[in-house]
Formats: C-alpha cells, sequence, structure tokens
C-alpha cells in the first residue's frame, strides 16, 4: 500500500463582507489546480466564500511558539498606541 | 461523537507534584483555557491521546456514510434523496476536516487509513448496526446525530486549538442533519399511513439504545476519562453528556407520537432528569470487539473503495509530476536560449 500523501495545501477564504482572505484549512491535492477544486468543495458548500486562494503548506513560514515573547511583548506594553490611553473631557469624548 | 474508549495511556492520572516544569507549564496553560497549537510543547501522552481520539472521530465520520448511501438510491422524493446525498457529503467533509487537525499532530493521513483498513483504529460503534428502513435515514439524523451534536458541542471547546476548530465547523453543519432527521420522521407520523408509522417506531426500538452506547461507558474507575478530562481534551463526562442527550431528546419523541423501548424510563421530579434502564454493556463491547451486525461489511466495503481507486490517485500524482516536469524542461530550454 503506498503510504505517501499528496501534498497539502492551505486554504483561505474570503466572505461576501468584503474582508481579507481568512484560513479555514487544508486540503490535500496532487497540484495546484486540484487543490483549488478540493478547496471549492470540502470548504464552501454553503456559500461561505467569493474567492479562495490555496497556497502549498511548505511555502508558509511561521513565527515558533517560544518567540512569543520577543516578538509581542513589546506593544502589549505600548498602551499609549490605543485611543482609550488619552483622556478627554465627557463633551469630546466622542473623539 | 464518535469517539469512543479513547485509550490515554495512563494508569492514574498524573499528579501535578509529579511533573516536571515543561508539564508543569502545559496544565498552567490547559487552567488558562489557552489553546494548545500544533507547535506548542505538549506531553507525549496527551500528543498520542488526541491523535487516538480524533482520527477515530474521523473514521467515524467516513463509515458513517455507509449506512445513508445504503438508501441513496431509494430515497422516496428527490427532494429526500437530494438532501441525503448532501447530508452524506457533509459527513464525507467532517472526515476530511479531521483528519487534516489530526495530520498538525504529525500523523500523516496515509498511515490514519491504513490503521482504518487494518482494524487497528476504531471507529464508532453505532455505524456497526445496518439500516433496515427509510425510516432509519431519519432516525439516524435524530437520533444518532443528535447523540454526536452534544458530544461534539461540547468539543467546541476542547483544549486542542485544531481540534475545537474543526468542530466549531462541523457544528454549524450538523444541525441541518438532525433537522431534516426530524422532520422526516414526522412527516411520516403525520402524513403516513400506519405501515409508515410502524415503520418509525420499528426504528426507534432497534436504534435507542445503540445511540444511547455512542457516549461510550459509564465513568467507572478508568483513568482514561479523568485524565482526558484533566487534560481538557473531554470537558464532561460519559454519564453526563449521555443524560443530557435524554433529557432533550424525550421532549421531541413526544412530539412525533412515538416510545422508547425502555420500561424504565420516566421523569424525575426531584432529580430534574429522566431515569432510565440499564444499557446493555455486553452488546456494546461485543460491537466495538468487531463483532456487531455490519462490522464486517462496513471495513470491507471501505477498503475495496480505496483500493479501487488506487489508479486514480496514481494517475493524478504522474499527470502533476509530468507537468510539473514540463514546466521545469521549458524554464531551462529558455535560460540556455537567453
Amino acid at each position: 500500500m503506498n503510504k505517501t500523501d499528496w501534498p497539502l495545501y492551505e486554504v483561505f477564504i474570503r466572505s461576501r463582507h468584503g474582508l481579507s482572505h481568512k484560513h479555514v484549512g487544508s486540503v490535500h491535492a496532487a497540484d495546484e489546480t486540484m487543490a483549488m477544486e478540493n478547496a471549492r468543495e470540502l470548504y464552501t458548500r454553503r456559500n461561505e466564500g467569493t474567492s479562495i486562494w490555496v497556497v502549498a503548506s511548505s511555502a508558509i513560514s511561521a513565527s515558533a511558539p517560544e518567540q512569543k515573547d520577543a516578538m509581542f511583548t513589546s506593544p502589549v506594553e505600548k498602551i499609549y498606541r490605543h485611543p482609550s490611553f488619552y483622556q478627554l473631557p465627557a463633551s469630546v469624548d466622542k473623539m | 461523537m464518535y469517539a469512543q474508549m479513547v485509550e490515554t495511556g495512563v494508569k492514574k492520572v498524573k499528579d501535578r507534584a509529579d511533573m516536571d516544569a515543561n508539564e508543569a507549564a502545559f496544565m498552567l496553560q490547559i487552567d488558562a483555557e489557552d489553546k494548545i497549537e500544533p507547535q506548542s510543547w505538549m506531553p507525549e501522552a496527551y500528543r498520542k491521546t488526541l491523535v487516538r481520539q480524533i482520527s477515530q472521530h474521523a473514521h467515524s465520520e467516513i463509515i458513517g456514510m455507509q449506512p445513508e448511501g445504503n438508501w441513496l438510491t431509494r430515497a422516496p422524493t428527490l427532494k429526500r434523496k437530494l438532501q441525503l446525498a448532501a447530508k452524506i457529503q457533509d459527513e464525507c467533509g467532517h472526515g476530511l476536516y479531521l483528519y487534516s487537525a489530526a495530520e498538525t499532530l504529525g500523523t500523516s493521513r496515509a498511515q490514519m487509513l491504513d490503521d482504518l483498513h487494518t482494524g487497528k483504529a476504531k471507529y464508532s460503534s453505532i455505524f456497526n448496526y445496518p439500516t433496515l428502513s427509510w425510516a432509519d435515514i431519519g432516525a439516524v439524523g435524530w437520533l444518532v446525530d443528535g447523540a454526536a451534536i452534544v458530544n461534539q458541542v461540547m468539543l467546541q471547546r476542547t483544549s486542542y486549538g485544531p481540534y475545537a476548530r474543526a468542530m466549531v465547523r462541523i457544528c454549524k453543519e450538523e444541525s441541518f442533519h438532525q433537522r431534516q432527521g426530524y422532520e422526516l420522521l414526522l412527516t411520516m407520523m403525520q402524513q403516513g399511513t400506519q405501515a409508515q408509522k410502524d415503520m418509525v417506531q420499528d426504528s426507534i426500538n432497534r436504534l435507542w439504545w445503540p445511540s444511547l452506547m455512542m457516549f461510550g461507558p459509564t465513568d467507572d474507575e478508568s483513568p482514561n476519562s479523568a485524565q482526558s478530562i484533566a487534560w481538557k481534551i473531554k470537558r464532561k463526562g460519559n454519564d453526563e453528556i449521555r443524560q443530557q442527550f435524554i433529557d432533550q431528546t424525550i421532549p421531541q419523541l413526544e412530539v412525533l407520537g412515538c416510545t422508547v423501548p425502555d420500561p424504565d424510563l420516566k421523569w424525575n421530579e426531584a432529580t430534574g432528569h429522566y431515569d432510565f434502564g440499564a444499557i446493555d454493556w455486553a452488546e456494546f463491547f461485543a460491537v466495538i470487539k468487531g463483532n456487531g451486525p455490519c462490522n464486517k461489511q462496513r471495513l470491507e466495503r471501505k477498503v475495496a473503495s480505496h483500493e479501487a481507486g488506487a489508479w486514480v490517485r496514481d494517475a493524478a500524482i504522474a499527470y502533476a509530476n509530468k507537468q510539473a516536469n514540463k514546466q521545469a524542461n521549458k524554464q531551462s530550454n529558455a535560460n540556455k536560449v537567453a
């Protein structure tokens, strides 16, 4: 029995509401054309989208969990980057 | 639902004092309801338990297409046929979402299929019962998918991120399955002949107990359920979700105007739950061990279909390789010309 899987592709779908393509899952396929067909069958059976991207999983670079602190701690401390940091008088607070 | 009796490989739930720094940190993440993701550190036993549970769940979705497919060509109307085809396609899709989730743990799809085909991996006992009449299609949707929903709603909060996300998607689709099944039975009960009504009752009589067995054995001294709950893979015990299923199903049964084959079933004012009779666990274990009415047939059908499709898979990969080579040659010729 052949125990090798077809390559893995990640699937991204843009919904009708003008949002970005969002990751929804993955499919195995022999090539990109089949990956697109499989993604359509598997992830858009109920009108979920208006556009599909498929990307070979091997083409994605991801941050490692141990980099979490180095990469994301600094913005957490920079609370002055958020509008709620700035206290204004009630009369103009809807700004 | 589809995972019953998942082995965790532990003899007792591990004490926190016995954990190393990695495992202690992992448990803190679990306590904080942070999802565990594919690249996160996790105890080997947690990883193995998840692979067993998710693949068992996936296999159940895939094998579950067979009892329903049995009636596809004999659906009474075109409308019912389309609905059933859509439901079966969903089950296949659920299997594929789940295989993908299991693959993030480092197992391959080919390995999981091989384990199913060689009988090493299990699937839910319920799919080893036959669908003998059209009413069984309704009862499967209402009772079997209904039981699955109770389990899967709980699993939306499971601690492993990819499994939880697959469950969210599956639960959205599963509701259609249960409603179409119930509506099918209701139509037979409200508009059918006496023979059709009898068919509905007969179907419930046969599928009621096997549906209750879907939740797995009673939570006992076995450490598996307790360990899964400690890891928050499972969020509730088998008995708790079985009771929840019975409590929500009996009022629906009454609207149908049917009964269940359990003389001990009655509302208990004091507990606020239905009491019910003893489950025949000997039957459950016999089916799990391979001696149910359809075990042999289900597995043979799955293996035959996989083998019959081998040439299609081979042809697709040969074509893809040929196209890739052509592209590479074109590129290298263009480079030479330049």
